[in-house]
């Protein structure tokens, strides 16, 4: 049986291992300081298509990212792992897209794609909303299976999913075409394959080529499989409207940083004034609000 | 994400060596895979390229996989369930890992599913390996049987068995007996043929298996019946799938605990001769030895490198008196002299490389063509330095890898000697390695004939050939008038005419010539990169006394001397 899978990546600031000039004084984050990663639920996501494609044999994965050019580096990355193709989504037009925006662009590619199913991690590390998926499956009109850890059965029209859920786990049984969000307590990636690696290295996105010193004329015609394709608004017959700014509802209203310090411990009882005593604080201290 | 790659650019230093031009052109035989694999190099600029970014992978997994369960795999071993030999959690996931990023079977052609790497970089994946965990080295490093595969044995054979080792089958060489150790000439399991079923089997004991329950195991064995000596023994290869094997019991070792010493016995056991009968040892398993030497000398520098980052981290930490102890001279010299002895033994490392990378592939070339009477002469060149260097390296690197994991447990004082730090570990995985594959006696009897023959010399004066800088030249003459000495004392040990006194001195001789050329290593690495400036001068300090001390005691002993050293067992 052949099936297609899409998994949506993103490329992220490494905001693991922050240093001190992780942010720039106006609170936003200082991209250039931090290194440039594939987002690591992304990777477990990765990781799920992998191990169906290992069970089916005529599977086949495509990875589709949204970014700036160099974005295209973490679909290598993906096919040094055994994805077979990229789709790069990049126009300035998309700048400063919110979630919303991000998802209306990234569900006009999928429907080009036609996968049977869509993987993608549960959130990304700098913004950690989590929303890009689902919002994707609401625009596609599919079925979302959110906190996946694995996948139990695949046939053509059906999945079945393990959920990991805050008290337990849910065995879910799905149709396709559908959409996953994989959890990180689900198996971390495969490493890097030395033949993938070899055989990938030079794939480019035609900017990349326009930018290369050394001519890519030659390779690209004998190996049309290292061409990665980018998509821009027009590609995706998208609505201006509904992109970058214009198409973005979420406005940010001011950055503060925050610094929690350990203040004296205090004994609450379950009543109502002291919930109201907790609520407060927490509000406060900025840990909810 | 800790990369063992990335963190180390000698590694990188030593990649960009100006031989690999040749190295790799030679290996990958004028680029002829170029168009028939995808992964194939198009240039050389291509396959160094591939060869750093490979290392990177290596380095990755080495970091974020390997080095962390190192603990764990000390603590659990291998275990003998059912005749079956059951690796430690850990070690079967590193096993894994590098099976899916496809990094076994490296150095083999595409043809057979390897990646057709040169020896440089092979070596340092094994060194990568070894600083993450030696014991797993071990496992991953007898992909080596391979080349052994590739080199001599048939084509039905090759077809067979090679294509396995990159989907992850792991190899054993089954050599040692409980009386054959350092004399393999002494083995004695038996191979017989039998006539009817047109074929071999095998029967006996082997001891001291590394790896003993491998899929796919090289054996020595006797098919001369009434030999004694090597030229009775031919190799086979033994496939696992046969079940004709029981492993006795796993060995309960000092150290490398996850590695699986295992004592052997072959009861009827089907085997394919590989190549011809009676080459087993005396050209097949020395070939395989000389390669599993090169390992151990990878294994050695892997450990040291742990070992020193061990003992450097606790130097800063560790305060005593009011200060890191570091600022102290007792131990800054301590670690100064390791990072020294490591750069020096890398060095020899990487050298020892590229000689057998270039005689390994004109001797791949040979077979498909004639040697134009100039790369003849290049090959024997090479394969005569490498013989003499292969030893060298063995030796030294072996012994300064006990030096410094025992130096860099001296740093942590009492922690150290306590298990709650990696170093004891790193202490006991390298104690091994001035031991197996040759001791380090053995490498001495190895290397005494390029003392004899001149090999050691005239290397030496080619490298006193080699332009260095002005400011480095007062090290130049120190390493001359070293290896003036080193003529002198030869000739003096050698015009006696008495091989007991040679066998006598032949530690200190070879030592003198091993000094001289990680010396000159060490200067032409400065000559290329001003951070090895430190090491080459700490190194050849230290070399000019420890020649000075081996040169006064050979020159003040007279023959009659040597009854002084002779024991009797009363």
């Amino acid at each position: 049986m052949s099936f297609k899978i899409v998994v949506l990546a993103k490329q992220v600031p490494d905001t693991r291992n922050v240093g001190k000039d992780a942010m720039k004084a106006d609170g936003t984050v200082n991209r250039s300081a931090l290194p440039a990663i594939f987002n690591p639920e992304d990777l477990h996501a990765l990781e799920q298509a992998l191990r169906i494609k290992d069970r089916i044999s005529d599977a086949e994965i495509y990875i589709l990212t949204m970014g700036p050019p160099r974005a295209a580096e973490i679909i290598r990355e993906a096919m040094y792992r055994g994805a077979d193709g990229g789709y790069l989504i990049t126009d300035r037009k998309f700048a400063g897209s919110d979630t919303l925006a991000t998802s209306y662009a990234i569900s006009l590619a999928v429907k080009k794609l036609q996968p049977h199913l869509v993987v993608a991690g549960r959130q990304a590390i700098d913004g950690d909303t989590a929303q890009v998926g689902p919002q994707c499956a609401e625009k596609l009109n599919i079925p979302q299976v959110t906190y996946c850890e694995e996948i139990l059965e695949i046939k053509e029209d059906q999945l079945i999913i393990k959920r990991r859920l805050e008290r337990g786990i849910e065995i879910v049984k799905c149709k396709t075409p559908l959409l996953i969000t994989v959890h990180s307590s689900a198996p971390t990636c495969r490493p890097r394959n030395a033949k993938l690696l070899m055989k990938y290295k030079h794939a480019r996105t035609v900017s990349e080529l326009v930018e290369e010193t050394k001519d890519y004329t030659e390779m690209m015609t004998n190996k049309p499989y290292l061409r990665i394709d980018e998509w821009s608004v027009a590609d995706l017959d998208a609505n201006v409207d509904f992109l970058g700014l214009s198409g973005s509802p979420t406005k940010v209203k001011k950055i503060e940083n925050v610094v929690l310090a350990r203040k004296d411990s205090v004994t609450l009882t379950p009543e109502d004034k002291d919930m109201d005593f907790l609520m407060k604080e927490l509000i406060d201290s900025h840990v909810i609000g | 994400m800790e990369n063992f790659y990335k963190d180390n650019p000698s590694l990188k230093f030593h990649l960009n060596h100006h031989l690999m031009e040749k190295i790799i052109r030679l290996k990958e035989n004028n680029f002829a895979d170029k168009d028939k694999y995808d992964y194939a190099f198009q240039d050389f600029e291509d396959a160094l390229d591939s060869y750093d970014k490979v290392l990177e992978i290596v380095g990755e997994i080495c970091g974020e996989t390997i080095a962390p369960n190192a603990e764990s795999v000390d603590h659990e071993g291998p275990k003998l369930i059912n005749n079956e030999v059951i690796y430690a959690r850990g070690t079967q996931e590193n096993h894994e890992t590098l099976t899916k990023a496809g990094l076994i079977g490296m150095s083999l052609p595409r043809e057979y599913g390897g990646l057709n790497f040169s020896m440089v970089p092979y070596v340092m994946a094994a060194e990568l390996v070894s600083r993450a965990d030696a014991g797993f080295a071990n496992i991953w490093g007898l992909q080596d049987c391979a080349e052994t595969l590739h080199e001599f044995a048939s084509d039905e054979i090759k077809q067979e068995f090679l294509p396995r080792f990159n989907k992850g089958a792991t190899a054993a060489m089954d050599l040692t007996e409980p009386d054959a150790g350092s004399d393999l000439q002494a083995v004695q399991l038996k191979a017989t043929y039998d006539e009817q079923k047109n074929q071999w089997f095998l029967n006996g004991v082997k001891r001291f298996i590394t790896n003993g329950d491998a899929d796919i195991s090289l054996v020595l064995a006797r098919t001369e019946p009434g030999t004694t000596d090597g030229r009775g023994l031919s190799l086979f290869v033994y496939d696992r799938k046969d079940k004709a094997l029981t492993i006795r019991r796993i060995e309960n070792k000092l150290g490398i605990k996850g590695s699986p010493t295992c004592e052997l016995v072959f009861k009827d056991a089907p085997a394919q001769l590989v190549g011809e009968r009676r080459m087993g040892l005396i050209k097949y398993v020395m070939s395989l030895m000389n390669s599993a030497r090169l390992g151990v000398g990878a294994q050695s520098v892997g450990i040291a490198e742990a070992a020193y980052r061990e003992a450097l981290k606790y130097a800063y930490e560790r305060e005593q008196f009011g200060k890191p102890i570091i600022n102290y001279p007792a131990v800054y010299e301590m670690l100064s002299v390791m990072r020294a002895k490591i750069d020096a033994s890398r060095s020899l490392l990487y050298e020892t490389a590229r000689y057998v990378d270039i005689y390994k592939s004109y001797s791949f070339i040979q077979e498909e063509r004639k040697l134009e009477p100039e790369e003849r002469n290049d090959a024997k060149h090479h394969t005569r330095v490498a013989d003499a260097l292969t030893p060298l390296l063995k030796l030294f690197a072996s012994e300064y890898c006990n030096e410094i994991a025992s130096e860099a447990l001296q740093v942590h004082g009492g922690t150290g000697y306590m298990k709650d730090f990696p170093v004891e570990r790193l202490f006991r995985d390298a104690r091994i390695t001035n031991i197996y594959e040759g001791t380090s006696q053995l490498q001495v009897v190895a290397a005494i004939r390029a003392v004899g023959n001149g090999a050691y010399l005239k290397l030496i004066r080619e490298y006193q050939e080699q332009h260095v800088k002005p400011e480095f030249e007062y090290l130049q003459h120190t390493l001359i008038e070293l290896t003036d000495d080193f003529e002198k004392l030869s000739r003096h040990v050698l015009e006696a005419k008495n091989n007991e006194l040679l066998d006598f001195h032949a530690r200190r001789l070879v030592e003198i010539a091993g000094y001289i050329i990680m010396g000159y290593l060490l200067l032409q690495d400065t000559h290329r990169d001003q951070q090895y400036r430190k090491s080459a001068e700490i190194f050849i300090r230290k070399a000019k006394t420890e020649c000075l001390s081996r040169a006064e005691f050979i020159r003040s002993f007279e023959e009659k001397n040597m009854g002084t050293y002779k024991i009797t067992w009363d």
